[in-house]
């Protein structure tokens, strides 16, 4: 395997990884502020990416499609806080699973009964959709190296938020101690919506994002949900520097894997078969990797609470 | 008699008279019908016992229902084909006798469960419930890249698999024989629940710390609950591949974990019969809603959210009202 295609799948799997830290940032936030697993938020991701086709699609301008994208995912995020989720923060996690599933149930059904069953399509804006030739000769989409951008812009909004603003200080008590920052005079439940809808826009606009290079449809934000699961997982439930690295780590695995496997197994059987086996083993990778992470440090590489 | 054991003798007499009406009625369909909820009803009580018993919030038992029906796929499929599954170090030929068939998935079901319990036990809470889900979808994926045993598009089988002295393709015969593993299932869930295993469990449940204290490891009590429940679940997923002639790595997704849950949540988390009437419910409503709207699953997702928010106890709950140790 030659250096370049190593360096492409390098790139690649930054791209997932930084797309994923957006879903696993607002994942963490949420459990990590009020206690709340949240099943739904792959829906969130998914009414991102349908806004967003919807509106490119009456609009022509990605521009707007982006900022429907995170409207319409804060917004609906904000309305099941208040309608659902805000019943959910003193049940125990069993009721938190199956009502958040029961909101996958009625926002997917709810999304194929507006749209159809048939994939949309959002096509990325003309003046990112080339490539360019990064030195060393790599050729690589120019789309792709902005979504890494805009992941590591979000990574250092969030961390701005969190450290230097009076929200993020009102998010970090109330991470500690909600009662006392109810006390102090904080409006919690206010906090609450805000804090769930600011998670809601990140997992939309992530939907948005990776919207333009994979069909927009039902269900495409579950298996995304569950790698960001992985992600969490592996970084620790609350920190957001871990859902970083988490999701870089997974981001990388996934995509080396999917290409380094197949290769090490040629080495041991004819190519057909090595393909087959290896793409076989390469989607157990990420699963093994949190295995072996779980073994090491059962509360992940930067989780202090169980 | 409390009410709770009037409604358990009830639903049991449903499920025996079930085929009778069919039969009366003209409506064989029915007999399928009821053969889903029956196997849906012992999947969940396997999901019961590590859910409700337990306290094991798993999002991962489509893994033991799949392996179930992965193993009665393979089994049937190489029986069918006359090939053997491995010729080395010895020979092993593929088969079409069920309880052959149920063995093996329970042995293959419990051996995943010992695995997956070992590894997510470490931890407890919300990441338990995030690494069963991952351990599912691991399955899943594994299933779909994996091309011996028709990776995505899944095994049929052309013949429904015997059982000795029965015609399972008769559908009454294989309801029968189900209904038959369920009470069986039941009968065994009720004297675990009384056994010094259950009440060790439930009190690992409630309060781990005096378990500890008294000398019982609280992990291994959940383990082993978790294989016991894996094993039962597998028992299932061969049961409903065998009823569909099908096995694809649907069975192994995490809506079928879902749905698994489900069952046990609209009838009753810990409840003996909580599983037999949520699935039964379950089979009704996506029979009935289903003639009606293609997107019944809202409603599904409606009736769900007002039971997990507003009816603490599920169906059976409703009923017979809160457990007497609640």
């Amino acid at each position: 395997m030659s250096p370049i295609l190593l360096a492409e799948q390098v790139l690649n799997g930054l791209q997932s990884g930084v797309m994923l830290f957006l879903m696993a940032a607002g994942l963490t936030l949420i459990f990590g502020v009020m206690g709340l697993i949240n099943l739904a938020h792959g829906s969130l991701y998914m009414i991102g990416a349908f806004a967003a086709a919807a509106v490119a699609g009456a609009t022509g301008s990605f521009a707007l499609a982006l900022v429907a994208a995170l409207a319409a995912a804060a917004a609906a995020g904000a309305l099941i806080e208040l309608l659902v989720i805000r019943r959910l923060y003193a049940r125990d996690h069993l009721d938190q699973v199956l009502a958040t599933f029961a909101l996958i149930l009625i926002l997917s059904e709810g999304t194929r009964w507006l749209f159809g069953s048939f994939p949309l399509y959002l096509n990325m804006p003309a003046g990112l959709s080339g490539t360019v030739t990064l030195p060393g000769g790599i050729v690589y989409p120019v789309y792709r190296l902005a979504l890494i951008a805009v992941g590591i812009a979000v990574a250092l909004g969030l961390w701005w938020l969190n450290a230097r603003t009076r929200l993020g200080i009102r998010i970090r008590a109330g991470e500690n101690d909600r009662e006392m920052i109810a006390a102090l005079g904080v409006d919690i439940s206010k906090l609450y919506t805000l804090v769930f809808a600011i998670g809601a826009a990140l997992a939309g606009l992530a939907g948005a994002l990776v919207g333009a290079i994979q069909s927009v449809q039902v269900g495409m934000g579950e298996p995304v949900l569950i790698l960001a699961f992985v992600v969490i997982v592996i970084g620790g439930i609350g920190s957001i520097k871990g859902a970083l690295i988490g999701a870089l780590l997974v981001g990388l695995t996934d995509t080396l894997g999917g290409v380094l496997l197949p290769e090490l197994f040629k080495l041991f059987t004819d190519p057909a078969t090595a393909a087959a086996t290896g793409s076989a083993f390469a989607s157990m990778a990420i699963y093994v990797l949190m295995a072996g992470v779980l073994i090491w440090r059962p509360t992940g590489l930067f989780g202090a609470r169980t | 008699m409390s009410r709770e054991r009037l409604l358990n003798g009830a639903l049991l007499l449903a499920l025996i008279l079930i085929p009778g009406w069919a039969l009366y009625a003209d409506e064989p369909f029915t007999i399928t019908l009821a053969t889903r909820a029956v196997i849906f009803a012992l999947a969940a009580v396997g999901l019961n016992i590590a859910l409700g018993l337990g306290g094991l919030v798993s999002l991962g038992h489509a893994v033991f229902f799949g392996i179930g029906g992965y193993a009665m796929g393979i089994l049937a499929s190489h029986a069918q084909s006359y090939t053997p599954l491995i010729e080395w170090p010895f020979v092993i030929e593929g088969t079409k006798s069920m309880p052959v068939i149920w063995l093996v998935a329970i042995v293959a079901s419990s051996c995943a469960a010992l695995l997956i319990g070992l590894l997510s036990l470490r931890t407890s809470g919300v990441y338990f419930i995030m690494i069963t889900l991952a351990f599912g979808q691991m399955m899943y994926f594994f299933a779909i890249s994996w091309p011996a045993y028709g990776g995505e598009d899944g095994l049929s089988i052309y013949v429904r698999n015997g059982f000795p002295g029965l015609n399972t393709l008769v559908p009454i015969q294989f309801y029968g024989l189900c209904l038959a593993l369920l009470c069986l299932v039941l009968a065994f869930n009720a004297r675990l629940m009384r056994s010094p295993f259950g009440l060790a469990l439930d009190a690992a449940r409630q309060v781990p710390e005096r378990v500890r204290a008294v000398g019982l490891d609280p992990r291994r009590l959940q383990l082993v609950a978790l294989v016991i429940s894996g094993a039962i679940t597998g028992l299932a997923g061969a049961l409903f591949a065998d009823l569909n002639r099908f096995v694809s790595p649907t069975m192994l997704s995490w809506q079928m974990s879902g749905e698994i849950m489900v069952f046990v949540i609209i009838g009753g988390v810990a409840r003996l019969f909580g599983p037999v009437a949520g699935a039964g419910i379950y089979v009704l409503l996506e029979h009935l809603l289903g003639g009606v709207s293609e997107y019944w699953q809202i409603f599904l997702g409606l009736v769900l959210l007002m039971v997990v928010l507003f009816g603490k106890g599920g169906v059976v709950g409703m009923i017979a009202g809160r457990r007497r140790d609640g």
